[in-house]
């Protein structure tokens, strides 16, 4: 891909590697079946570069010596810590789809970027909220929206929200064990209805209503727990999942600044401009000592 | 965390398995199913680590629907059974062993019916009652004491409201419903699932 290209990743041993060129490779002859010989089936189907992973380890983990090229020698050390902190959200109702998402990338204690997208439009109907390693976040998002615009075009017809989880399922699984971590939801409407189903990259595919996801998850289904129920009117949906996210990064330290938020019907997504969380605190603030007063003002009149 | 239990009866069998899918402490999904069709009389149960699942479940599931297309008659439930367990030991001593653990229920015309019991470490056992997961611990005595190969349908939903009890009771992890299906000679019966407040 380009990126690969600008980031001049065409290095010999991975050529080695990966000697099936890229064109041909199509997700519709997954090659998934795991073969013993560790010489054939590198079958990576893209064209991607895997970073050679540390040798030295002290137990066989279950996948890291698959991917170990042959003559390598050196150790790719981190630069920082990484880290899974985020709050995404995505809940289904009558009038659609809600995804939101907090916009703090963190890298251990420190904020890395205070303003990142974590919601990312597929096509028209389908969003996906990320949450685990940014970078390996952006890289499969970028490969699903290639993959279902190459099916689009390809068979006419798009594929259904249930497939594309299939196909990027699929996609993630022979990464599995190793430090590949992404954690999708996949926000959409089809004709059978809005959708909510979240892909992980340990390999868990899950359907559900109600779906949040990272570090402020516990907190954020809290909130969604008491107040979601179908008949929500649009305004109101919008309004919990703002306040999910907003408890979420109250709370977690690794979500926080502003609050992304995404609604999907039957016309498509419209993405709501970007709040930052800290004028919610201040309102959240100013209702309180606004009640406080009044509680104050009834009980005085009251005793009087 | 999770938890399978199948009972076999003398002309069926009947399988349980619980709804939740977590990811790590928080309960994901409160009606996940565990069940998967392998055939008309045929059913895999499958828990373990997540992704292999769901993988090795599917891929069982199409390859023994394969069979049927290509040879135009069915695999029986013992045959579908070593043929799980030949997959699982292949790829056991391979680089992505897969980590699941089943319990196979079927209903075959000339055998009747059969229950077998299978694990990550590729074994493989017919067996009249079974259950896997940390709920199997306290409720398999439970099987052992009231347990009678000559059980009737709704004891058999007795015996299995039993131990559901016990795991409610004993177990600390919060399991708040089952789905629960009868395999006989007409197939796969849907049958009402078991909930916390419906003792």
């Amino acid at each position: 891909m380009a990126l690969e290209d600008i980031c001049c990743f065409k290095d010999k041993p991975t050529q080695q590697l990966f000697p099936f060129p890229a064109l041909e490779t199509d997700y519709h002859n997954l090659e998934l079946e795991r073969l013993k010989t560790s010489q054939t089936n590198w079958g990576d189907p893209q064209h991607i570069f895997i970073p050679p992973f540390p040798q030295a380890t002290p137990f066989i983990s279950r996948r890291t010596s698959r991917f170990r090229p042959p003559n390598h020698a050196l150790t790719v050390q981190r630069p920082f810590p990484l880290s899974h902190g985020t709050t995404t959200l995505g809940f289904i109702f009558q009038g659609g789809v809600i995804a939101a998402a907090d916009t703090r990338a963190s890298a251990g204690g420190l904020v890395a970027c205070p303003a990142v997208h974590k919601i990312t439009p597929i096509h028209s109907h389908l969003v996906v909220t990320s949450s685990g390693s940014g970078a390996d976040c952006m890289l499969w998002e970028r490969i699903l929206i290639r993959e279902i615009r190459l099916y689009e075009l390809r068979h006419k017809r798009r594929l259904s929200i249930r497939a594309s989880a299939k196909l990027l399922s699929f996609m993630l699984h022979p990464f599995k064990g190793t430090d590949v971590c992404v954690a999708l939801t996949l926000c959409g409407w089809e004709k059978e209805g809005p959708q909510v189903i979240y892909v992980c990259s340990d390999g868990a595919r899950l359907q559900g209503d109600i779906i949040s996801v990272g570090s402020g998850s516990p907190y954020a289904y809290g909130v969604l727990d008491g107040g979601l129920s179908w008949g929500l009117s649009k305004e109101e949906a919008i309004s919990l999942a703002r306040e999910a996210v907003f408890r979420a990064t109250h709370r977690d330290a690794y979500s926080g600044n502003n609050v992304d938020l995404f609604h999907i019907d039957a016309q498509g997504w419209i993405q709501r401009p970007r709040e930052d969380l800290k004028e919610e605190y201040y309102r959240e603030l100013e209702r309180r000592s606004k009640r406080r007063r009044e509680k104050k003002k009834r009980d005085t009149i009251e005793s009087s | 965390m999770e938890y399978l239990i199948g009972i076999q009866g003398p002309d069926y069998v009947l399988v349980a398995a619980d709804n939740v899918a977590a990811s790590s402490i928080i309960q994901m999904k409160h009606d996940y199913d565990k069940m998967f069709k392998l055939s008309e009389k045929i059913l895999l149960l499958c828990v373990g680590e997540a992704g292999d699942t769901v993988q090795f479940a599917e891929y069982i599931q199409k390859n023994v629907q394969l069979y049927k297309m290509r040879n135009g008659y069915e695999l029986s439930p013992s045959a579908a059974a070593n043929f799980t367990r030949k997959n699982l030991a292949d790829y056991l001593r391979s680089r992505t062993p897969y980590h699941v653990n089943l319990l196979l229920a079927g209903h075959d015309e000339s055998d009747g019916p059969g229950l077998f019991y299978m694990d990550y470490m590729a074994s493989l056992a017919k067996a009249p009652f079974a259950a896997h997961g940390y709920g199997a611990f306290l409720t398999l005595s439970i099987l052992d004491r009231y347990y009678r190969p000559d059980l009737s349908r709704d004891e058999a939903v007795e015996l299995l409201r039993k131990c559901v009890e016990e795991l409610n009771k004993r177990f600390i992890l919060n399991l708040p419903s089952f789905n629960v299906r009868l395999i006989d000679k007409d197939g796969i019966h849907d049958m009402e699932k078991i909930t916390l407040t419906a003792k």
